[in-house]
């Protein structure tokens, strides 16, 4: 069998270092596979946070050869295995052990965005009516996994750390899927302007080209969003009114 | 007094699955106190992976469709073992229940009028399955989960509970550990509600994550509940097979309702060549009439590769085993041949099943939308679980309560497609409601610090074994006990080879008293998988034993050495319970009468 060397960051949040662990490769296999793989035979504490091993739950995020991806769906034959394949965890969270990262910041985050507020049901049994079209690109973010790799990936976070300003682009996604949702009636333009920073992105879309699910991020939630903020915030128009109001 | 964390709740939910988080929504609803524990990060759990849909008769898309068709589809595809009350509470309440989401900030695909679209679904009558392509699953928890942070409920994320606590013969609360820091924690609690999904880690081929290792079916059974019906373990018929690393990954149910159809190394669609005597009305007699059914043609009767799970897993076995399967031992699953009959085949395959798409492209290097599938059935599904009242989902065990798949009762000898994720949400909903009640007028219950005392002693022994002579990592063992309980247990069972698999199961218990963890305690998944081992050994234990004892084959039992249905049986539920010297119980139970007025609707609907 052919044999292929991982070089898999092992520590904590005190420190830690590359461990190598050599490993047989199978037809098929996945990185998450060899991890599994190397628990079972030679490191039986390697910490890797994983579930469905399908790609669609999200939890096994992780660095291999430093491009931010789902272990489970990164195939070794994609791989050079000539050289060890480095598996490292995600950098924009704290370390808890080895490949496991503290997410809980996403969690917290996501609270603050204000919630889905039902606007007045269409029909007189409550339900809503809505086209198939009406519905698509709310849809398209709601494929969201919560990976978190795009905001792992988002320099604002990864090297400006700036986590208590801006939501990421996880977080905007979110924000964009119920500012889409035909049924919802909030607001969180003001938020987005203010609370959960917008502005901190400018349009690198290193988010959209890392996100397993395919979600255009930038072009078709961030960037609509930064439009409303405008429209609602900066339009000459509204702000002049909005002078005279007060 | 040990020094461990402690928190107070009115409801403790184990379980942040679909129905775990219904139930702490509804019982949050009430003014509770609510925690919920879960073992993993939330909106992770198994529900995610549900693709193809929610059944519930809202009859967006068919107007033929109603409560009662709903619930006498559940009735037959589980051959009548369900609990008849259940059965009709479910198909009543569950299209309130699926259009609340709506409420909460779901999105379903639309019909052309704007309303919730529906599928085709393997045992039910009319398209019943509101979905959003084939990422149902993630929809719905998504839903709940963001719905849930909102209402002040306590969330203990990567947190396992080990033991629940009992005053005298109520529940107290629980104890278990932060996989985090490996710290202790007691949850004290007036009511708990098992949600804890299903033993799919019991068999080595299955579609279910590491979670799955039968934690309530455990926690309840050494809590004194009943477990009923663990004899019946739903193979999904379709699983992916090659490469080796995925065998075991589901593909939806939903590739056959979009038209997907079966087909053996011959080519020919199998499926046609036996259909069982109750299911002939409804089924199509040609190609061409399964086809109009899948394109919605309410005259056309549906194909057989919708014919209930159980069967089809059975004709997919037999294919194999009489050397007509697929290279890699499987048959072949095809939606591609649609584009014989539409003219954009691909585009129609990628918007309806962009994840099974994705997921063969991705891992397998197939697509879908060009050459077949290669499938086979996996472990996917328990339909046995704690006995529970149908009204109120309390267990025996006064103050513990018990939703969606751990729970058991509704879905008898086989579970419908689609049926997994209604019942969720509405027992889910129930044993929330319920179980605030009942903290309401009990109040809390004191714990049992030397209960605690041995927990604690038990969660560290792996550690101070390390070193130990006949000592050894768990993850050889837990290896063991599915490779066995696939070949001895599986899908064709005998009584000479379950046996044998309990004589296993005693030697594997042995291993696993014995085994020690390396490492430290922050999340060490050996140290983990040593926890669990003992829950997979119940489960095991108990899915063994109830099968040795139905002599019969019914529903998702097939037993060689029995191949017929015995009407005895078809009159008992199998119940599992702990005798006070700790060994295991069988026993029969009479089956819930069907009262008149709903033997009336199953009559009716023949």
């Amino acid at each position: 069998m052919a044999q292929a060397t991982f070089r898999v960051w092992r520590g904590d949040s005190g420190g830690g270092r590359f461990a190598d662990y050599s490993t047989g490769v199978t037809e098929g296999m996945v990185v998450l596979d060899a991890v599994h793989q190397i628990q079972a035979e030679s490191a039986p504490d390697l910490a890797v946070r994983w579930n469905c091993k399908a790609g669609k739950c999200g939890s096994c995020s992780a660095e291999i050869n430093g491009k931010p991806k789902l272990m489970c769906m990164t195939r070794l034959n994609d791989l050079p295995l000539e050289e060890p394949v480095t598996v490292e965890p995600m950098k924009a969270f704290p370390i808890l052990r080895d490949l496991v990262t503290n997410v809980s910041w996403n969690f917290g985050a996501k609270q603050k965005i204000r919630k889905f507020t039902p606007r007045p049901a269409d029909a007189p049994d409550g339900t809503w009516r809505a086209q198939q079209a009406d519905v698509d690109r709310s849809q398209e973010f709601r494929k969201c996994i919560e990976c978190f790799l795009c905001q792992d990936v988002c320099h604002v976070l990864r090297e400006h750390h700036l986590h208590d300003e801006f939501i990421g682009p996880r977080l905007l996604v979110y924000a964009a899927a119920l500012e889409m949702n035909p049924f919802d009636a909030g607001d969180r333009l003001g938020d987005l302007k203010d609370a959960h920073g917008i502005g901190y992105c400018n349009i690198t879309k290193c988010c959209t080209k890392v996100c397993p699910e395919g979600i255009t991020i930038t072009d078709n939630a961030i960037i609509p969003l930064k439009e409303r903020v405008v429209d609602e915030f900066y339009d000459p128009l509204k702000r002049l009114l909005r002078v005279f109001r007060k | 007094m040990a020094d461990f964390p402690r928190y107070q709740y009115d409801v403790l939910v184990i379980g942040a699955g679909g129905a775990g988080l219904r139930a702490a929504i509804e019982a949050a609803a009430t003014g509770a106190k609510v925690g919920v524990v879960s073992k993993s990060l939330l909106g992770k759990a198994h529900t995610v992976m549900a693709e193809g849909g929610v059944a519930a008769a809202l009859a967006n898309v068919d107007d033929r469709d109603n409560w009662r068709v709903h619930f006498t589809d559940t009735m037959r595809g589980g051959q009548y073992l369900n609990h008849p009350r259940m059965a009709e509470i479910h198909a009543k309440e569950a299209p309130e229940r699926v259009q609340e989401l709506e409420t909460w900030g779901a999105v379903f695909d639309r019909t052309k009028d704007g309303r919730i679209l529906q599928r085709n679904f393997g045992g039910h009558r009319y398209p019943r399955l509101a979905h959003v392509g084939d990422r149902t699953g993630l929809e719905m928890i998504r839903t709940l989960q963001d719905h849930s942070i909102h209402l002040g409920i306590g969330f203990h994320m990567e947190c396992t509970v080990n033991t629940l606590l009992k005053d005298g013969d109520r529940l107290a609360g629980a104890f278990g550990y932060e996989r985090e820091r490996g710290r202790c924690v007691i949850w004290e609690a007036k009511a708990v509600i098992l949600a804890t999904g299903g033993i799919g880690r019991a068999f080595s081929v299955t579609s279910n994550s590491w979670e799955y290792t039968g934690d309530g079916h455990s926690l309840a059974y050494d809590a004194g509940a009943d477990l009923i019906d663990m004899e019946f373990v739903q193979f999904h018929p379709t699983g992916m097979v090659w490469p080796p690393s995925v065998r075991g990954i589901l593909v939806t149910e939903g590739v056959r309702g979009e038209g997907g159809v079966l087909r053996n190394s011959e080519g020919r669609r199998f499926m046609f060549d036996d259909i069982p005597p109750n299911y002939k009305e409804q089924t199509a007699d040609s190609e061409e009439e399964g086809w109009r059914y899948c394109q919605g043609d309410k005259n056309a009767r549906r194909p057989p590769e919708l014919l209930t799970r159980d069967h089809v897993a059975r004709c997919i076995m037999r294919e194999v085993k009489e050397g007509r399967g697929s290279p890699h031992g499987g048959v072949f699953l095809d939606i591609s041949w649609i584009k014989e009959r539409i003219s954009n085949a691909p585009e129609h395959i990628k918007r309806k099943l962009p994840s099974m798409y994705h997921q063969f492209k991705q891992l397998a290097d197939i697509d879908i939308t060009k050459e077949p599938m290669e499938v086979g059935p996996t472990t996917h599904y328990m339909m046995g679980g704690v006995r529970v009242d149908p009204e109120s989902q309390m267990s025996t065990v006064p103050g513990l309560f018990a939703a969606g798949e751990c729970g058991a009762g509704l879905h008898g000898a086989n579970r419908l497609g689609g049926n997994s994720l209604s019942d969720l949400l509405v027992f889910g909903k129930r044993a929330g409601e319920h179980a605030a009640a009942f903290a309401r007028e009990q109040g809390a219950g004191r714990i049992d610090e030397a209960q605690v005392e041995t927990a604690a002693r038990q969660l560290f022994a792996p550690f101070e074994r390390h070193g130990e002579p006949g000592a050894e990592a768990p993850y050889q063992v837990q290896h063991e006990l599915q490779t066995m309980m696939q070949s001895l247990v599986g899908i064709v069972r005998t009584e000479a080879e379950m046996e044998q698999a309990l004589e296993e199961i005693g030697r594997l218990r042995q291993r696993a008293a014995a085994i020690a963890v390396v490492g430290n305690r922050e999340y060490n998944p050996g140290w983990h998988t040593a926890l669990d081992l003992p829950n997979l050994l119940t489960v095991s234990e108990a899915v063994t034993r109830a099968a040795l004892e139905r002599r019969e084959s019914r529903g998702a039992q097939f037993r060689a050495d029995y191949p017929e249905k015995d009407p005895a049986f078809g009159a008992v539920n199998i119940v599992v319970r702990k005798e006070p010297d700790g060994g295991m119980q069988i026993s029969r139970v009479p089956v819930v009468p069907v009262p008149p007025e709903l033997k009336a609707i199953i009559e009716e609907m023949k």
